[in-house]
């Protein structure tokens, strides 16, 4: 779960790390009180999960309150990168004399963690790797070992950061190991890191990840998820436990199960839809192993609530689950779903069982479903029919 | 010849008297793997009986081995337990232990891989978040579907479950020495190099198919390996062309950001070193049984 900057900095602060002060507002006018509390200029900050905030301005000063309230009127509402803004930080203006770039994050290719540090911050930091890479330090790091005073020293050399901001920085970064370990992120980032005027270290932006699979023993993190910005679909699946993602800009339905086995599904459906009107997925759906009749009938009840949605596929392997149980929870979904079912289904059955599983489909003989032998044909009666409901 | 698991391999299961691991001890058993015990430290010294065989149940990893020669383990432990669990599979110096686990934290996985890493790599480590792996007609250490395929040439080895069971039953006629899940987490043990370098030694596999999926560069640095060190034929296929950045799919592994680890640049590395890619699972089947039969 990517976090918001305000709430990446909530983190920062609960681990010791320095931030300026700052709220989070709504509306312009209480983006007005919140600058004179804060007193001084402030930055109004859109709050939105991707990068470049900066340059789609999302990000203004503002030298009083009432110039703060017209710069958030300008921010919220805006679109970024497909982000629209709810939200505005407003934080204290600071005086920088440096930017630096910090960051923790996962290194898959090496299985361990990895330290990226640089004296030059600010810019984007895939810029910065492509156009200088000498100027950014990897130091990767021993999960057990962690980072200690002595590693931390180790990064701010390499990451070649000023002398006399040196124990500070040192300082500040195991604070954000700290956060990184304790909060079981994966990505920690601080773009900029900077240097005030009297040569303190505060982090002046923040962006972190939170691992989904550590929220066991992260009860607080749950109300961390932003449900007003969540897609409706999608959180009408996660209500019912269903993987789902809702897919902009397509037409047909996917159900399966094994994330490999959906995401191949919905490779090959927008395949066949170049023959078929340029018809695409409109949804990853992973029903798991078990495919019971009430998660088929819960994973179809999303699907058919998709108005964008002219078709729906469902592609299954019988591995674990035999294709009869599968078959037999489709047909008791669509007797659940009764008249709420109104959209053609295509359904390829496969692996242990298939003919018991197809005998029950054929059986059920229900009128809104088509049974296909293979995965490919499948798509491509899956994609046909969504362009004939167009 | 199979690779990392057959027919002498003695299994034991972490795990072994919860729901998961009772069910699939039974499906190991009945596809001819020797289950020789399983672990929990409430339960030690007990027995449990699966389809009329006698499976004795130990405190440890350790006594497990020293009691039954096991050398395999198979982790059905819940997520909270399983950073735990690996880690005494690997005090204990077993030769394999393979984490079926699903959603254990990425911070639980490095931690038990550098921790087996500082062992000297003794244990080798599938998964997490994997099906496990199966050597047709020898043995099963996972929840693999036994009878989707039989022996045979050919080798597999994918990041995902259910295209791993797809593919081997588009093959069912060509047959498998040895099929592996590798997991779909982003942190894992055995790599498609490993399996790779294992399948190229092995006499009894002919031709390789690997899956792969977004995410990561696992697939373009097994493509380079494949370029200077595997001679076998192999088709590849992976899943994930149409997936939008930064939307997690399931796998908590298959995310893109930015530019690096689409499906487009996995598959152009694998062209590059002469890996026949297929456009479908089907497509890729077609192509692995050519390669066998020219």
């Amino acid at each position: 779960m990517d976090l918001y900057e305000y709430q990446a900095k909530d983190l920062f602060a609960a681990h010791g790390v320095p931030v300026l002060p700052g709220r989070t507002v709504d509306t312009a006018a209480e983006a007005e009180r919140a600058a004179e509390e804060i007193g001084g200029p402030v930055v109004v900050k859109a709050q939105v999960k991707t990068g470049g905030r900066g340059k789609a301005g999302g990000v203004k000063l503002a030298q009083s309150p009432a110039e703060a309230k017209e710069k958030a009127e300008g921010i919220l509402g805006l679109d970024i990168k497909g982000h629209i803004v709810h939200r505005v930080l407003v934080t204290a203006a600071s005086d920088i004399a440096e930017e630096y770039y910090f960051s923790f994050l996962l290194d898959r290719s090496n299985r361990t963690f990895l330290a990226m540090c640089s004296a030059e911050g600010g810019m984007e930091i895939e810029e910065l790797a492509v156009e200088r890479p000498d100027a950014l330090a990897r130091v990767p790091i021993d999960p057990i070992a962690g980072v200690d005073r002595a590693k931390a020293d180790e990064i701010v050399k390499q990451g070649k950061l000023p002398a006399e901001v040196a124990d500070e920085a040192a300082q500040v970064i195991v604070k954000l190991w700290d956060t990184f370990v304790g909060e079981d992120a994966t990505l920690v980032e601080v773009n900029p890191l900077v240097r005030d005027p009297e040569s303190k270290i505060v982090a002046l932006d923040g962006k972190v990840t939170l691992d989904e699979n550590a929220e066991f023993r992260h009860e607080a993190h749950s109300q961390l998820v932003d449900e007003k910005s969540q897609n409706p679909l999608e959180a009408k699946a996660k209500e019912s436990d269903l993987n789902y993602v809702k897919l902009e800009g397509g037409q047909v339905g996917i159900i399966g199960n094994g994330a490999g086995l959906v995401m191949s599904t919905l490779d090959v459906v927008a395949y066949a839809g170049e023959q078929h009107g340029g018809m695409k997925p409109a949804n990853f759906l992973d029903i798991g192993g078990g495919a019971s009749a009430e998660v088929m009938a819960a994973g179809l009840d999303v699907i058919l609530g998709d108005d964008d949605v002219r078709s729906v596929f469902v592609n299954v392997f019988g591995g674990i689950t035999a294709c009869d149980a599968v078959a037999n929870g489709i047909v008791e979904a669509l007797k659940i779903l009764g008249d709420d079912a109104t959209k053609p289904l295509v359904v390829r059955l496969d692996g242990n069982n298939v003919d018991e599983g197809r005998r029950i489909l054929a059986e059920a003989n229900h009128p809104l479903v088509t049974v296909v032998d293979t995965m490919d044909d499948a798509a491509a009666k899956a994609a046909e029919l969504a362009a004939a409901g167009a | 010849m199979s690779i990392f698991l057959n027919e002498n391999s003695k299994v034991i299961v972490q795990g072994l008297t919860g729901s998961e691991g009772m069910k699939h001890g039974r499906k190991m058993l009945a596809a001819g793997t020797q289950l020789v015990g399983g672990v929990n430290a409430r339960k030690a010294g007990t027995s449990v009986e699966i389809d009329g065989t006698n499976v004795p149940v130990f405190g440890g990893v350790e006594e497990a081995m020293k009691e039954t020669g096991a050398d395999v383990s198979v982790l059905f432990v819940p997520p909270k337990f399983a950073k735990d669990a690996v880690v005494e599979a690997v005090d204990a110096g077993i030769g394999l232990a393979v984490v079926i686990t699903e959603g254990i934290p990425v911070h639980d996985s490095a931690w038990f891989w550098a921790h087996a890493t500082a062992n000297g790599n003794r244990t080798r480590i599938i998964g997490p978040n994997c099906p496990g792996i199966i050597s047709p007609g020898k043995s099963l250490a996972g929840i693999i579907p036994a009878n989707i395929s039989g022996p045979g040439k050919m080798g597999l080895v994918s990041k995902s479950g259910t295209l791993t069971y797809q593919m081997m039953y588009e093959l069912r006629d060509i047959g498998f020495s040895t099929g592996i899940g590798i997991g779909g987490d982003p942190i894992i043990g055995t790599t498609h190099i490993d399996a790779l370098a294992a399948f190229e030694a092995d006499p009894d596999t002919e031709a390789i198919v690997m899956i792969g999926e977004i995410g990561g560069d696992a697939e373009e640095r097994a493509a380079d390996y494949i370029k200077a060190n595997v001679t076998k034929p192999v088709v590849g296929y992976v899943a994930g062309f149409t997936a939008p950045e930064g939307k997690t799919m399931g796998h908590a592994g298959a995310i893109v950001s930015g530019s690096a680890g689409t499906a487009q640049a996995k598959k152009e590395a694998l062209e590059a070193a002469g890996v026949k890619v297929g456009k479908t699972p089907t497509e890729t089947a077609d192509l692995a049984r050519t390669l066998i039969q020219g």
